[in-house]
């Protein structure tokens, strides 16, 4: 699974654009459009999924399910991308397919999210013991090879449905996360406006939730980002091999479909290519976001006009 | 010496928490090897064999957890993995020691290949900041890398092999040649090996090129490098002795630490091109319900994977003396 792309993120400089807690993460996410094609392109893509998950059925013109017309029909005006193997619309499936897909997404990243911000600022705050602990998990979580990890507690979970692959998917796809708040919560310890709220006597929980957490809205949407598309893929990965429920209407288990009635050799292609084209494109503007917003975070990495470049004075103050 | 004992922890806890949760997993989620076991062999051979077979794969209740917890731990010391169910009555160490190499080589050199290529561009990226491979690349990278690993190799076996007909479809080798170590039969596995490798490169480099080109990036703004220029060094001497070997170490952790997602997409990878190692394996596993064999090769991963961690953190112990200093 291309999760390498996360590795992009961990970089010092983040913490630059940290104090700014008036600014909500719908702010940060506009700004980053107006300014940023790459984040343009990516929000696009993302929206034009969510209004298909919304209104499919005004958009898919036959039953997804129904097995009733001519099989490996090729692409036609009745069918816009064909049939399957087993007589199926396929633009129909794909159309319904996304509600699923990009519940998984968003649902897994959300709580991925939430438990990287738990496990992350709690090691940062309260340091010491707890903290080499906590880190000591977030370790162990993200060196243990997903996939295997997730095919074992998949395949005896079998019967439970949506909810357990969500539940594999965040329990396996938390760690990351963690690691990068931890690193910024820590940052932030010892700043004067923290020290200023405990003087003011305000509880930890205080001000976790409203000191701490609001400085560091950017990484957290950042954080989400990442999540959502390591939960993309990793579905995708478990529904392609049969873990996912097969009855579902998804992108994965169209794949999963496709692949097990030899969709490439016996003729509709289509079958294989286009949902795969869907998980990449829904994977894709996660990802671009994610990429625009590093970029927006951390400015020594924008890209520069064309020039022979010096490393100038300016982008070394930055880089630190 | 501190680094490397934090390490050496951080290595056996992990080792630890897989192997447990291998124990665990089985006894808390419902459906475990008991009900595949008697649905699999039942009416087929005698209750008898059944009991004897669920004492080889540790799973009858007659004895407390810790004890059960006790002897688990005690066979994989003595490196066993237990009966695998799929395909019965081969052990599981067996049917692993058949998929391992076939994995070892086609991951290893796509893997190795990726790294290298991925952070050479990286670091010439980095060096011209706005040219073509500095522009052009990266957004490339980004979007192929979110694109399922096994996805990308369905879409190789349509065009280069369905289509075109330049490589094989599936498989390890061809059935006319015979294994064994002779020149057609290692370039028949060589020319089966490439599309599946070529897969994997694809979407593993991107990471490699982002992560290296960001390192170096930050690195190229340090005071040293201004220093080295002002002294009128070579710029192919600044660029990889002065730059890139400051900032191929993270790189080099970070690789370490993904390998475990790598190995991950290169499983599917395997799947889908019917490749005679691990992934497919696990395949068969997950359909045959062969929990042992499942079992076993998360284990064999897993250890992999941290052998290589602790490898990666040793090197860079030995490279970078910060490391050891802070410690």
């Amino acid at each position: 699974m291309g999760l390498d792309v996360r590795l992009v993120a961990e970089q010092p400089a983040i913490a630059t654009e940290a104090a700014r807690p008036e600014r909500g993460a719908l702010h940060i996410v506009a700004g980053a459009m107006r300014s940023n094609r790459k984040a343009l392109v990516g929000g696009v893509i993302l929206a034009a999924f969510v209004v298909i998950a919304v209104i499919p059925g005004l958009l898919a013109p036959y039953d997804p399910h129904a097995q009733i017309f001519e099989q490996t029909l090729g692409p036609s005006r009745e069918h816009l991308l064909g049939t399957t193997g087993n007589g199926q619309d396929i633009f129909s499936q794909l159309i319904w397919g996304t509600r699923e897909s990009l519940a998984i997404a968003v649902v897994a990243g959300l709580m991925a999210t939430v438990l990287a911000l738990l496990v992350g600022v709690s090691a940062a705050y309260l340091g010491g013991l707890s903290d080499h602990l906590l880190s000591l998990l977030t370790d162990v979580f993200l060196v243990i090879p997903t996939l295997p990890l997730m095919i074992v507690v998949a395949a005896y979970a079998r019967s439970g449905g949506l909810a357990v692959l969500i539940a594999v998917i965040v329990i396996t796809g938390w760690s990351y996360g963690a690691r990068q708040l931890r690193s910024q919560a820590l940052s932030l310890r010892n700043r004067d406006f923290l020290d200023a709220a405990r003087m003011r006597g305000e509880r930890t929980v205080y001000v976790i939730a409203f000191e701490i957490l609001p400085t560091m809205t950017s990484l957290i949407v950042a954080n989400f980002l990442g999540a959502a598309l390591y939960a993309v893929l990793a579905a995708a990965g478990l529904q392609f091999i049969g873990l996912g429920n097969p009855s579902d209407m998804s992108w994965g288990t169209m794949l999963f479909w496709a692949q097990n009635n030899g969709a490439l050799n016996a003729g509709s292609p289509l079958w294989a290519v286009v949902p795969g084209l869907c998980i990449a494109m829904l994977g894709a503007a996660f990802a671009l976001l994610n990429y625009a917003f590093d970029e927006i975070t951390n400015p020594a990495l924008r890209p520069k006009p064309r020039r022979a470049i010096e490393p100038s004075s300016r982008s070394s103050k930055f880089a630190t | 010496m501190g680094y490397l004992v934090r390490r050496l922890e951080f290595f056996l806890v992990t080792l630890w928490a897989a192997l447990t949760l291998n124990f665990i997993l089985p006894r808390l989620l419902p459906g475990g090897p008991e009900v595949a076991l008697r649905t699999r062999f039942h009416g087929r051979v005698s209750p008898g064999t059944i009991k004897s077979l669920e004492v080889a794969l540790g799973i009858h209740t007659q004895q407390g957890q810790l004890q059960q917890y006790l002897e688990y731990l005690g066979n994989l010391l003595h490196g066993d993995l237990g009966v695998s169910l799929g395909f019965y009555p081969e052990r599981v160490t067996q049917v692993i020691m058949v998929a391992l190499p076939w994995t070892l080589g086609l991951v290893g050199m796509a893997t190795v290949i990726a790294f290298v290529l991925g952070t050479l561009i990286g670091i010439f990226g980095a060096w011209r900041r706005g040219g073509l491979l500095d522009s052009v690349l990266p957004p490339v990278f980004v979007v192929i890398s979110a694109f399922p690993y096994f996805w990308v190799g369905l879409i190789c076996i349509l065009l280069f092999s369905i289509t075109l007909g330049w490589f094989p479809q599936a498989f390890g080798s061809s059935s006319e040649v015979t294994s064994e170590l002779s020149l057609p039969y290692v370039l028949d596995v060589l020319w089966h090996s490439i599309l599946p490798a070529f897969t994997i490169v694809l979407t593993s480099i991107g990471g490699w090129i982002l992560t290296m080109r960001n390192n170096m990036i930050t690195t190229l703004a340090e005071d040293y490098i201004r220093m080295a220029r002002a002294k009128g060094l070579s710029p192919t001497r600044i660029m990889f002795q002065y730059a890139a070997r400051n900032a191929i170490l993270p790189n080099l952790v970070g690789f370490a630490m993904s390998l475990g997602f790598v190995i991950s997409g290169a499983l599917l990878v395997e799947i889908v091109f019917n490749y005679p190692g691990l992934g497919t394996f696990l395949l068969q596993a997950v359909n045959n319900e062969d929990f042992s064999l499942m079992q076993g090769l998360f284990l064999l991963i897993t250890v992999a994977v941290l052998l290589a961690v602790v490898a990666a953190d040793f090197l860079t112990a030995w490279l970078d003396p910060r490391t050891r200093e802070r410690a």
